[in-house]
C-alpha cells in the first residue's frame, strides 16, 4: 500500500539516511525509536509538509513524492494535537468537510457519526481551551478520521496521556485498526509498540535498525541499542567458544545451550530466571557467580536488583525474597541460571 | 513616581489645552462649517488609506511572517523607514512620484487628474507615514500563530487560501485589528508629509496650523481640543468594538 523507498533528507542536524519501508494496507505499523531519532520527520515527510531530497513515495502504486499535501490520502495527527484554538470542538470536526459542498445536515450527521466513534459526542459544543489532553487527543483523532483517509499518521498519540486515557484510547485505536483503517504509528515507548503493532521498525539517528513482527524484534533484537529501547535487560555481545560455552563482551565465560559450530552473536538472560542466594548452592544450574549488588530498584514487579559480576547483571526477585535475602548495596551476594535460560541470538 | 513624571508629562499640556479653552469657543467651533468639513475629511481619507492599504499589507504581513527569502531582513528594514525618517522629506519624496513630471503623474494628468492638492495625494502621505504600524502589528499577529496550526489545516486538505482565512487571519486578528487602528489613527494626525503634498482641501492638523500662522494660539487652540477629543472617541470605539468582535469570533464559527 505504501512503500518509502530510499529516502533521503537533511534538516539541520538531522539527517534521514536511505530509509525503506513498507507498509500493508490493514497494517498497524508502529515506528519505535528515542526521542529525536527522526520519528517525526518520517510522518511530515508521508503527509507532503515536506519534501525528500532524494527517493520516492509509493502510496498505491502511484509515485505521491511531489503531490501536494492536500492530494494525498493521507492523514495526520499531531503530537500536540493542533486542534484550532478559535474553534469549538464541532466545528474543529467538521472543518476539512466544510466547503466541500456538503448540505449543513449531512455536514452535522457526519461529525455526529465521528464524534460517537471517538466517544466525544457529550464534548461537541465545548470550547477547546475547557478540554483535557486525552479529550483534545479524540478531537484531533476525530477531526482527521472525518476526512476518511487510506492511511491514518498517528505522532506520539498515547504521549502525554495518563493510564486510564492511554487504556482507552489504545482501545479505540485497536477497534479503528479492525474495522480496517491502516495505521502508521510512531513512539518511543516499547510497551505501546508491544500493544497494538502487527510490524514494528525500530530507527535510531535517522536510520532504520530492524523491522518486522513484534514477537521478531523482540525475540530477536539485532543490536544493543533495541535491547535497550525495547526494554529487555541482560543483553550482551558474545561468541561461542566451545559447543557449550559462550565468551560474554570478552570477559566472562558462561555455560549456554549446545551449538554445533562457533559463532558470533548476543545472548539475553531473562531477568527473571536468574536465581540469587546467600551461600553457593548445589543446583542443577551450571551457571553460578559471586558478585556485589550495585543497586537496589523498586520496580512494577518488586525488586530490580543490580549485580555485577565482570558483567552487570540485572535480576528480578519479589519483595519477599528480597526481605529474606536482607539485600544492600555492597553486599556479596551468590546468582546462578541454567545453561538452558541463556537465549543465544546468532548475527546475521 | 518617576512614571508619575512622565505621565503628567503627556497629560498635562493636553489638559491645560482643554482648561484654556471656553465651553462658548468650543460651541462656535464645532458649528465651524470649515473645522466640520476639515475633520470629515481628515477622518474619510485616512480611513480609505487604512482600509485600501489593508488589502496589500495584511497578506505582506502574512509573507513576512511565514517564508524565507533574499534580503528578508533588509525588506524588514525598509517598511521602518517611514518611522525613522523626518515626516516633512517623507512629503517631498511623496510629492517626487505624484507631482506632474513624474510618470505617474503624467499618467494621472492624461486622465485630467492632479493628485498634487488632492484627497489621493493626501491619502498616499497619511499611508506612507502610517503603513509601518498596521504591517508591524499584523506581523507579530501572523508570527504568533503557531505554524503548527497551519499544517494541521494543510493536512486536512485544505487550500492555502482556506487556510489563511480560517486559521491564519482569525488567530493573529488582534494583533491586526490593532495594527489597523493605529495606522488610522497616525495618519489622521499626520501634519508634516500632507502640508508639502497638499495644502489644500485642508486636512485637521494643516487647519490648526493654519489657524495658529493666520490668527494665533487662541484662535488655533478650541479647534485643536475638539479634533483631539474626536480622535479619542474614534480610537476608544474602534478598541471596544474589535475586542467585542474578536469575542465573537472566538466563540462563534466561521
Amino acid at each position: 500500500m505504501l512503500e518509502l523507498r530510499n529516502i533521503n533528507i537533511k534538516l539541520g542536524e538531522f539527517s534521514l539516511k536511505n530509509f525503506s519501508i513498507t507498509v500493508q494496507k490493514g497494517d498497524y505499523y508502529v515506528i519505535l525509536g528515542e526521542s529525536g531519532a527522526g520519528k517525526s520527520v518520517i510522518l511530515e515527510l508521508l503527509s507532503g509538509l515536506i519534501q525528500p531530497n532524494s527517493g520516492n513515495i509509493f502510496f498505491n502504486s502511484e509515485d505521491i513524492t511531489k503531490h501536494s499535501i492536500q492530494k494525498r490520502d493521507i492523514g495526520l495527527v499531531f503530537q500536540d494535537y493542533a486542534v484550532f484554538p478559535h474553534l469549538n470542538v464541532f466545528n474543529n470536526i467538521a472543518y476539512p468537510i466544510k466547503k466541500k459542498g456538503f448540505s449543513k445536515q449531512t455536514i452535522k450527521n457526519k461529525v455526529t457519526f465521528q464524534a460517537e466513534q471517538t466517544g466525544i459526542l457529550h464534548l461537541l459544543k465545548r470550547k477547546v481551551n475547557e478540554l483535557s489532553g486525552g479529550e483534545l487527543q479524540r478531537v484531533a483523532l476525530a477531526r482527521t478520521l472525518i476526512t476518511k483517509p487510506k492511511l491514518l499518521l498517528l505522532d506520539e498519540p498515547l504521549g502525554s496521556l495518563d493510564v486510564l486515557l492511554k487504556d482507552n484510547l489504545r482501545n479505540l485505536l485497536r477497534k479503528l485498526n479492525k474495522a480496517g483503517q491502516t495505521v502508521i504509528h510512531i513512539t518511543h515507548d516499547y510497551e505501546e509498540a508491544l500493544s497494538l503493532a502487527n510490524k514494528i521498525a525500530v530507527i535510531n539517528s535517522g536510520k532504520l535498525i530492524q523491522e518486522g513482527k513484534p514477537s521478531e524484534i523482540f525475540n530477536r533484537p539485532k543490536s544493543e541499542f533495541i535491547a535497550n529501547l525495547t526494554g529487555i535487560k541482560n543483553f550482551f555481545k558474545a561468541e561461542y567458544v566451545s559447543s557449550n560455552k559462550v565468551f560474554v563482551n570478552k570477559k566472562l565465560e558462561i555455560h549456554a545451550q549446545p551449538s554445533e559450530k562457533k559463532c558470533e552473536g548476543y545472548i539475553i538472560i531473562p531477568n527473571d530466571t536468574i536465581i540469587l542466594s546467600e551461600k553457593k548452592q548445589v543446583s542443577s544450574a551450571v551457571n553460578n557467580f559471586k558478585g556485589i549488588i550495585d543497586h537496589i530498584i523498586p520496580s512494577r514487579f518488586g525488586t530490580e536488583v543490580i549485580i555485577n559480576i565482570d558483567i552487570v547483571l540485572s535480576v528480578q526477585i519479589t519483595n519477599v525474597s528480597s526481605e529474606k535475602l536482607n539485600l544492600e548495596e555492597g553486599k556479596e551476594i551468590w546468582l546462578s541460571f541454567k545453561a538452558n535460560s541463556v537465549k543465544f541470538i546468532r548475527k546475521n | 513616581m518617576l512614571g508619575g513624571v512622565v505621565l503628567l508629562f503627556i497629560i498635562g499640556p493636553l489638559l491645560g489645552m482643554f482648561f484654556a479653552t471656553s465651553s462658548n469657543e468650543i460651541i462656535e467651533t464645532v458649528h465651524d462649517t470649515e473645522v466640520r468639513n476639515s475633520i470629515g475629511l481628515t477622518i474619510g481619507i485616512s480611513m480609505a488609506a487604512t482600509i485600501i492599504f489593508a488589502f496589500m499589507s495584511i497578506p505582506f504581513a502574512w509573507l513576512l511572517a511565514r517564508k524565507e527569502f533574499l534580503f528578508k531582513r533588509l525588506v524588514l528594514g525598509i517598511i521602518d523607514l517611514p518611522i525613522v525618517i523626518p515626516h516633512s522629506a517623507a512629503g517631498i519624496a511623496i510629492l517626487g512620484i505624484i507631482s506632474r513630471d513624474s510618470i505617474i503623474g503624467k499618467t494621472a494628468d492624461s486622465f485630467g487628474l492632479n493628485f498634487v492638492g488632492h484627497p489621493v495625494g493626501i491619502g498616499l502621505a497619511m499611508a506612507f507615514v502610517s503603513v509601518p504600524f498596521l504591517i508591524n502589528a499584523a506581523h507579530d499577529g501572523f508570527k504568533s500563530v503557531p505554524l503548527r496550526l497551519e499544517q494541521a489545516a494543510l493536512s486536512l486538505k485544505a487550500s492555502p487560501v482556506r487556510v489563511f482565512f480560517t486559521i491564519s487571519l482569525p488567530l493573529a486578528w488582534r494583533n491586526i485589528v490593532s495594527g489597523l487602528v493605529m495606522m488610522f489613527a497616525r495618519g489622521m494626525s499626520e501634519f508634516g508629509a500632507i502640508v508639502i503634498v497638499a495644502y489644500h482641501p485642508m486636512v485637521t492638523p494643516v487647519l490648526i496650523y493654519e489657524r495658529f500662522g493666520a490668527f494665533g494660539l487662541k484662535y488655533a487652540r478650541p479647534v485643536s481640543v475638539v479634533f483631539i477629543v474626536v480622535c479619542v472617541a474614534i480610537f476608544v470605539l474602534f478598541r471596544m468594538l474589535a475586542s467585542k468582535k474578536n469575542q465573537i469570533r472566538v466563540n462563534k464559527s466561521i
